[in-house]
């Protein structure tokens, strides 16, 4: 189902972890759910983030919804060409449509979920 | 909600199949989408598609004093109606506030009604006390009675090879009796889209073979299912309201834009004085539509207000992303001395977005 080398987030986000870097981005269940996407709003390097806390926002024909960090720390790097192709976002949620770099500050929070975790919460929401 | 607790159609088998999302609405569930909102809106505007409108309250009054009840019911002058003819009315309350808005059909023996699965409840009660009134009876015909419409331009060209009579040559808001697939059937050239198309009702218990032969009719001509979520759209490029954003318990229709001028007939009915001195008057706020250049939806309760950082002077009631026209439209209601102004700011969690106020309908096809 969904890569197990990632943690994930109740909310439906997912994040890869590598040294003091997060990569962040929304789920294939998050990105199927909200569907036609029509608009992503991101932080601006150097935008400190709050595990918990919307980053930023993404919003489908019928709906809008907060992108929540997985993590605490300071953005580093934002994918600003995502902007013109939201339907990455739907069609390579964990490649092509990963959305903001965070430089991690602490430890990644224990409740993150691991893939078969996670797997199993969407399974159960359906 | 559980799902399990929502009621189904006699389609929501077929819409499971098809792979349909399906949704909570009116307390059935219901397919939303399909293959995509966007691409679903866009095909019943250039070829054709069929909506499951099982939800939908469908009824009516009979008996000698039926017309008179229906009178008291709907807005518009039932005597004049010719037998076979639809109008859109609304059930309104003393105060003139909207309970729902409806259609109204008159036939030989009967008057029936087609009301909004979200209000149907409420609706039933309510005629079941006027036609207590005036005698008659009331007939809840929701459960019995299917409800399928194809809408788009190849809506008879999928039609004529299944109904008896004369479909082409049906008026648009007009109705008859006949057949499709050989079943009785009140065949009705109305819908909520903007295009040409029919709404056809029949026994429940035939729903899904005329759903099937509808789909295999239509086959040649691109015809799909299209789910509430396109039906939202494309009700709103045309401009029709949508209960619950443009009607509510709090507006009167005269406000909605939907009762203009002065009333042409002098039949009672429920709701009239209010209608009348709001005409007189004139309303306080307007229903208006807007288009906007951002990339940001509208949606219902963004607040307008005045450009430069002025104050709110209106909320929005829909929005959406429109296929046919390539931006984003909305509906709003505007306190009518700003209604005609050119162009309002849209905040959006915080941040303002300019919109272009323009008059409805957006969208209305060649005929």
């Amino acid at each position: 189902m969904n890569p197990t080398d990632l943690k994930y987030t109740t909310s439906h986000e997912w994040v890869r972890i590598s040294g003091d870097t997060a990569t962040i981005g929304i789920t294939e269940h998050a990105a199927h759910a909200l569907s036609d996407l029509v608009y992503l709003g991101l932080p601006k390097a150097g935008d400190k983030v709050t595990a918990g806390k919307a980053l930023g926002e993404v919003e489908s024909v019928k709906a809008v919804s907060d992108i929540n960090s997985p993590v605490d720390g300071e953005v580093v790097e934002v994918h600003d060409a995502l902007h013109d192709s939201l339907s990455d976002i739907n069609s390579d949620p964990y490649g092509k449509g990963w959305m903001v770099k965070v430089k991690l500050k602490g430890k990644a929070p224990a409740s993150l979920l691991d893939a078969a975790a996670y797997d199993k919460l969407v399974a159960e929401s359906a | 909600m559980s799902t399990a607790a929502l009621r189904r159609t006699p389609l929501t088998g077929l819409h499971e199949a098809a792979g349909a999302r399906l949704v909570d609405f009116a307390g059935f569930l219901m397919p939303v989408q399909y293959e995509g909102i966007l691409e679903e809106a866009r095909r019943v505007r250039t070829q054709a598609g069929l909506f499951d409108l099982c939800h939908m309250g469908r009824c009516r009054l009979t008996g000698a004093r039926r017309e008179e009840a229906a009178q008291y019911l709907v807005h518009v002058n039932v005597e004049k109606l010719k037998l076979g003819q639809i109008r859109y009315t609304f059930f309104c309350r003393d105060d003139g506030t909207t309970m729902d808005d409806v259609l109204v059909y008159r036939d030989r023996d009967e008057v029936f009604f087609c009301v909004n699965g979200a209000n149907r409840a409420r609706d039933i009660e309510w005629m079941k006390q006027v036609a207590a009134r005036f005698g008659c009876t009331f007939e809840d015909l929701s459960d019995s009675l299917a409800m399928i419409a194809i809408q788009g331009p190849r809506s008879a060209d999928v039609m004529a090879p299944l109904c008896s009579g004369d479909l082409r040559g049906l008026k648009y808001y007009w109705f008859y009796r006949g057949t499709v697939c050989g079943v009785p059937a009140m065949i009705s050239r109305t819908g909520y889209t903007g295009e040409d198309g029919f709404e056809i009702y029949f026994a429940e218990r035939e729903a899904p073979a005329i759903w099937k032969a509808m789909l295999e009719s239509g086959r040649p001509h691109g015809v799909t299912p299209i789910g509430l979520a396109a039906r939202d759209t494309l009700r709103l490029e045309a401009g029709m309201a949508l209960y619950g954003h443009e009607l509510d318990d709090g507006t009167n229709p005269v406000e909605a834009g939907l009762i203009a001028g002065a009333l042409p007939h002098d039949k009672d009915f429920s709701g009239r004085a209010a209608i009348e001195a709001m005409l007189a008057k004139g309303p306080p706020r307007k229903l208006v539509g807007f288009t906007t250049g951002s990339p940001r939806v509208p949606r219902q309760g963004y607040a307008l207000h005045l450009p430069g950082g002025g104050p709110q002077v209106g909320t929005v009631c829909s929005g959406s992303p429109s296929p046919t026209l390539g931006t984003h439209v909305g509906t709003a209601y505007v306190q009518a001395p700003h209604a005609g102004t050119a162009t309002l700011d849209m905040d959006i969690r915080g941040q303002r977005h300019a919109v272009r106020l323009q008059p409805l309908p957006f969208y209305q096809r060649a005929r």
